[in-house]
C-alpha cells in the first residue's frame, strides 16, 4: 500500500507552500480582489517561471512532466493561499481539454504556449444563471464559426483561449477559440469572488476548431469535469485547512468570559467537525488523484466523491471560520471573508454538490447493477 | 501512488485468505442478521472454536511480542489480516476486549510468568477477559470511579461496583480499576488488578440493552479478595496502567462496522414509493450520496494509515475520526431505510422483511456506537485537544482530594 504522494512531490508541495506565503499573500489577493486586474501578472509570471504552467504538460510539448499528481499537489498550496491566477481555468480545464481531445497539431499549437505561461486558456460553458445541458447550450459552432454568448466566464477577462461548448450538427462539441480574434467580445462581470476576475464573452463568427471526433462532445465534456473535479477538490482541501488553521489560531488568542474561546466546547466541537469533513475529503481527494493517474474505470465515481466531499468540507470550513471570529469575521478587514467567497465559487464552478450527488448515485447504481 | 501490496504483504494476504477460505463462511447481508441476542452456550463454543484455529494457524495475537506469545509481526500485517476476515462471518466478538485491551496490560505491567499463564490460553481463546472499568459514577469521566481497594495482608479487598461490563457473564478474568486513596486527587488514587471473575463475593447481574440483548452486566464487589501479585503497576498508579488499556485499543481500521452503503442500495432498490422505486428518489438518493462520501472517505483515510504503517512510520491523527463517522452514519442510515419502507418499516421479523430487520437491527444497536469506547462528544474533544491544539476543558475537580469533589446524581 503506498497511497500517498511521492516524496518528490511533498517536497514540491513545500516550496509551493514557501513560496504562496511569500507571493500570494492575502494583501496580493486583496489587491486583485479591490483593483481592476483579472489577475495577478507577477505571481502568474513567477509561477509559469517555474514550471508550474507545464506541471502536468509532457516534457515533449514543453511541459514539467510531472503528470496529475504534480498538479494535484500543487493545487491544494494555490487554494490554501486564495492565489489570485487563472491557474484552474487554464491547467484543471484548458490544458486538460486538449491533452484529452485535442489532435497532435493542436497539442503543439497550444500546450507549449500554456507550458511557458504565455497563453491563459479558459473554459466556457455556462450560457447565464441555471445548468447549461448540451440540450440547453445555445452558442454554435456551424461551418467552422463560433456564435454566441457564454456568462460567466471564468477569467475570462485575461484568457487567451478558450475551450467552448457549442451546438454542432452532432451533439455538442468542444471547440478551441483564439480569443484575440475581432469577432471575440469580451465584457467583465462582477461576481462573489473579484480575486478572479469572470467575463461575458460573445462570439461573432469566431474561427474555432473542434477538440476530438465529430460527435464525441458529450464525451468529453463528462471527462473534462471530472479531472477537473478532482483537481479542483484540492484545491479546496487546501482552503478548508487554511480555515481550520485560521479559526483555531484565533480561538487560541481571543478571550471571552476570562478563557481563550477555543476553551468552549460549542468551538473546540465545531472546528473538530470540520477537522473530520476536510480529513475525509483529503481522503477522497486522494482517491481521486489516483484514479486520474491512473486514468482507472473508477474515475467518474472518484470524481464525483472527491467533488462533493471538497465542496462541503470548503463550505463547512470557511463559513465556521468567520463564525469562530464573530463580529471581526464579518469585517472587510478580515481574511475570512476571501475564504467564504472562494468556497462557494468553487462550488458551482463545476457543477454544484447537488448535480455531482446525482451523478455519484448514477454511477452507484451501475456499478452495483444485479447480476 | 497505488494500492499494491509489498511482495510480503501480499504473500501474508494470501496465506489468510487461504486460511479464512478453508475455514470460514464468505460474509452475506443475511450473516449480518442478528447475531445471537444472547450469548448461548452454542455461540460461545463457535467462537471458542474459531479462536482456537486462529491461533492454531498463526492468525492470533499477529502484532504481540514473541515473549507474550504472539506473532511478532508489525500492525500492517494485523490491517490485512483483518481486511480478509472482514469478508467472511467469523463470531469473533467476545474475544476482542480481552485480546485487544486486556491482556496487553497484563502483560506490559506483569511478571513474565504472568504472561506465560495467562496470555497464550487467552489467545487460543481458552480463557475470556473483560474491561472492569466504567461505573456508575464514572463513564466517560473513568477517574471519577469510586470502587475502594483496601490492603489486607497480601490480599487487598474490594468493595463498590461496576456497570457496563461487556462479557462479565461469560468470562473468567477481568482488569478492574479501583479506588485505593480517597484523600488522593482523583487521578491520583486508584490502583489497577486483574482477579478471577469467579472469587467469592463477584455478583453479576445482566442489564437488557435497548435491542432487547443483553451483552453487557452490572458487576458488584463484595469483600472481593484479589492477591497482591495480581496488582498491575504501583499502588496509586493504576491511572497510568488504565492507559495502556485504552490506548491499546485494536486497530479497527480493516474490517467494517454493520451495515453500509451497499445495504441501503439492496433495500432502496427493491422498495417502491409514490414515484417509482425508493433509488430513484431525490431525497433518497441524496442521501446516499452522503453515505457513500463518508464511508468512502473513511475507506481511504484507512488507505493513508496503512500506508504509514506499512513504512513503519506512526499514523496520523486522521486514524481518530472513524468513530465519529460511523456512528452517527450507521444511526442515520437506519432511520431512514423505515422512512423508506414507510408503515412496512416496523416490521421487525426477519422472515416476514429481511432487509428491514437488517436496518432495525443497526437502529437499535447503533446508539451504544456513539457511547461505547468514547462518546462522540469525548471524541470531539480529544480531536480539538490533541490534534488541533485547542485548551483542555476547565476542570473543577483537579488537584481537589477525590472525597471533595462534586458529584451529580449517582443512582
Ligand atoms: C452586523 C453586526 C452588527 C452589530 N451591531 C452592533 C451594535 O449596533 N452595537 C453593539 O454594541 N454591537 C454590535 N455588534 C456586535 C455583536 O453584538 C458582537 O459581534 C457579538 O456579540 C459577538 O461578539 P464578538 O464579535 O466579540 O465575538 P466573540 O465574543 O469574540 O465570539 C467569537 C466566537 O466565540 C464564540 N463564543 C464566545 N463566547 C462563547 C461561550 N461562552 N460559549 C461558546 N462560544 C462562545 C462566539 O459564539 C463566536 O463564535 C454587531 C455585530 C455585527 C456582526
Ligand atoms: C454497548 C456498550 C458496551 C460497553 N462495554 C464496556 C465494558 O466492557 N467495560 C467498561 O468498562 N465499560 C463499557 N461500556 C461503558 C462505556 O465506556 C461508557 O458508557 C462510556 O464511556 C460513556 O460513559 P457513561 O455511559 O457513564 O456516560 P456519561 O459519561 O455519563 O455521559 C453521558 C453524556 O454526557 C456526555 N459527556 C460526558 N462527559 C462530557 C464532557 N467532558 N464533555 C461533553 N460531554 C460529555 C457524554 O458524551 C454523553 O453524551 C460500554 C458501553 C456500551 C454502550
Amino acid at each position: 500500500m503506498n497511497f500517498d504522494f511521492s516524496d518528490d512531490l511533498k517536497l514540491l508541495k513545500d516550496e509551493a507552500r514557501k513560496f504562496l506565503d511569500d507571493k500570494s499573500s492575502p494583501e496580493v489577493v486583496r489587491r486583485v480582489l479591490e483593483g481592476p486586474d483579472g489577475y495577478d501578472k507577477a505571481l502568474w509570471n513567477e509561477m509559469a517561471a517555474m514550471g508550474w504552467t507545464g506541471a502536468s504538460i509532457p516534457e515533449e510539448l514543453g511541459g514539467a512532466g510531472m503528470g496529475a499528481l504534480g498538479l494535484c499537489v500543487l493545487a491544494e498550496e494555490i487554494g490554501r493561499s486564495l492565489a489570485p491566477v487563472p491557474f484552474a481555468s487554464t491547467m484543471y480545464f484548458a490544458a486538460e481539454a486538449l491533452m484529452a481531445g485535442g489532435s497532435d497539431a493542436q497539442k503543439k499549437a497550444w500546450l507549449p504556449k500554456i507550458a511557458k505561461g504565455e497563453f491563459i486558456g479558459t473554459f466556457a460553458l455556462a450560457e447565464g444563471p441555471g445548468k447549461a445541458t448540451p440540450k440547453r447550450v445555445r452558442t454554435t459552432f456551424r461551418n467552422g464559426v463560433l456564435n454566441g454568448e457564454k456568462l460567466p466566464v471564468p477569467d475570462g477577462t485575461a484568457a487567451n483561449l478558450a475551450v467552448v461548448v457549442a451546438q454542432t450538427d452532432r451533439g455538442i462539441g468542444l471547440v478551441l477559440a483564439d480569443l484575440s480574434h475581432a469577432g471575440v467580445k469580451r465584457e467583465h462581470v462582477e461576481t462573489l469572488d473579484e480575486s478572479r476576475k469572470q467575463a461575458r464573452l460573445t462570439f461573432a463568427n469566431v474561427p474555432g476548431e473542434l477538440l476530438g471526433a465529430a460527435g464525441d462532445g458529450e464525451r468529453l465534456l463528462a471527462l473534462i469535469e471530472q479531472r477537473a473535479a478532482i483537481l479542483m477538490a484540492f484545491e479546496q482541501v487546501g482552503g478548508a485547512q487554511r480555515c481550520l488553521e485560521m479559526a483555531r489560531d484565533y480561538a487560541l488568542e481571543r478571550y471571552a468570559f476570562g478563557r481563550p474561546i477555543g476553551s468552549f466546547q460549542a468551538i473546540k466541537h465545531k472546528l473538530a467537525d470540520v477537522y473530520v469533513a476536510t480529513e475525509l475529503a483529503r481522503s477522497n481527494a486522494y482517491y481521486g488523484a489516483w484514479a486520474l493517474s491512473k486514468n482507472a474505470p473508477q474515475l467518474a465515481l472518484a470524481a464525483a466523491t472527491a467533488r462533493v466531499s471538497a465542496n462541503e468540507a470548503f463550505w463547512l470550513a470557511a463559513k465556521e471560520n468567520i463564525q469562530v471570529h464573530g463580529g471581526m469575521g464579518f469585517t472587510w478587514a478580515f481574511d475570512c471573508h476571501l475564504y467564504y467567497r472562494r468556497a462557494k465559487v468553487l462550488a458551482v464552478a463545476n457543477g454544484s454538490t447537488r448535480l455531482w450527488k446525482e451523478r455519484l448515485v448514477s454511477e452507484l447504481e451501475s456499478a452495483n447493477a444485479p447480476g | 501512488m497505488d494500492f499494491e501490496d509489498t511482495k510480503e504483504e501480499a504473500e501474508y494476504r494470501a496465506s489468510a485468505r487461504a486460511f479464512l477460505t478453508t475455514n470460514a463462511k464468505p460474509r452475506t447481508g443475511k450473516g449480518m442478521l442478528y447475531r445471537a441476542a444472547h450469548a448461548t452456550e452454542d455461540v460461545l463454543a463457535e467462537a471458542r472454536d474459531w479462536q482456537k484455529k486462529k491461533h492454531a494457524a498463526g492468525f492470533a495475537g499477529i502484532t504481540w511480542p514473541k515473549e507474550w506469545g504472539g506473532q511478532g509481526l508489525s500492525a500492517i500485517n494485523q490491517v490485512i489480516y483483518d481486511q480478509e476476515e472482514a469478508q467472511f462471518s467469523v463470531p469473533r466478538g467476545i474475544y476482542e476486549i480481552g485480546l485487544g485491551m486486556c491482556i496487553p496490560t497484563v502483560c506490559t505491567w506483569g511478571t513474565q510468568a504472568q504472561r506465560d499463564r495467562y496470555a497464550v490460553t487467552a489467545l487460543k481463546g481458552e480463557e475470556v477477559w473483560c474491561q472492569l472499568f466504567s461505573e456508575p459514577a464514572g463513564g466517560s469521566d473513568l477517574a471519577a470511579l469510586r470502587t475502594s481497594a483496601v490492603r489486607d495482608g497480601d490480599d487487598w479487598v474490594i468493595n463498590g461496583q461496576k456497570i457496563w461490563t461487556s462479557g462479565a457473564h461469560y468470562c473468567q478474568y477481568g482488569v478492574i480499576v479501583t479506588r485505593s486513596d480517597f484523600d488522593a486527587p482523583k487521578h491520583k488514587g486508584l490502583t489497577y488488578f486483574f482477579l478471577d471473575m469467579r472469587s467469592p463475593g463477584v455478583e453479576i447481574r445482566g442489564i437488557k440493552q435497548i435491542s432487547g440483548a443483553s451483552h453487557f452486566n452490572e458487576v458488584f464487589f463484595n469483600n472481593v479478595r484479589i492477591p497482591d501479585s495480581q496488582r498491575l503497576g504501583k499502588v496509586g498508579d493504576g491511572w497510568k496502567v488504565s492507559l495502556t488499556t485504552l490506548m491499546n485499543e485494536r486497530f479497527t481500521i480493516g474490517g467494517r462496522a454493520g451495515v453500509d452503503v451497499d445495504e441501503f442500495l439492496e433495500l432502496a432498490r427493491g422498495i417502491e414509493l409514490e414515484d417509482g422505486p425508493a433509488l430513484k428518489n431525490p431525497t433518497v438518493r441524496d442521501k446516499i450520496a452522503d453515505w457513500y462520501v463518508a464511508s468512502r472517505g473513511l475507506k481511504y483515510s484507512h488507505f493513508r494509515t496503512m500506508t504509514a504503517l506499512s513504512r513503519g512510520d506512526t499514523p496520523g491523527p486522521e486514524s481518530s475520526i472513524g468513530k465519529l463517522v460511523t456512528g452517527p452514519k450507521l444511526q442515520n442510515m437506519s432511520a431512514m431505510a423505515l422512512d423508506v419502507l414507510e408503515q412496512g418499516g416496523v416490521i421487525t421479523d426477519p422472515e416476514v422483511a429481511p432487509m428491514a430487520a437488517l436496518f432495525h437491527q443497526t437502529l437499535m444497536t447503533s446508539p451504544s456506537a456513539r457511547i461505547a469506547g468514547g462518546s462522540d462528544e469525548i471524541m470531539r474533544n480529544i480531536i480539538a485537544e490533541r490534534v488541533l491544539g485547542l485548551p483542555a476543558d476547565v476542570r473543577v475537580d483537579k488537584d481537589v482530594p477525590f472525597n471533595k469533589v462534586p458529584t451529580g446524581k449517582a443512582k
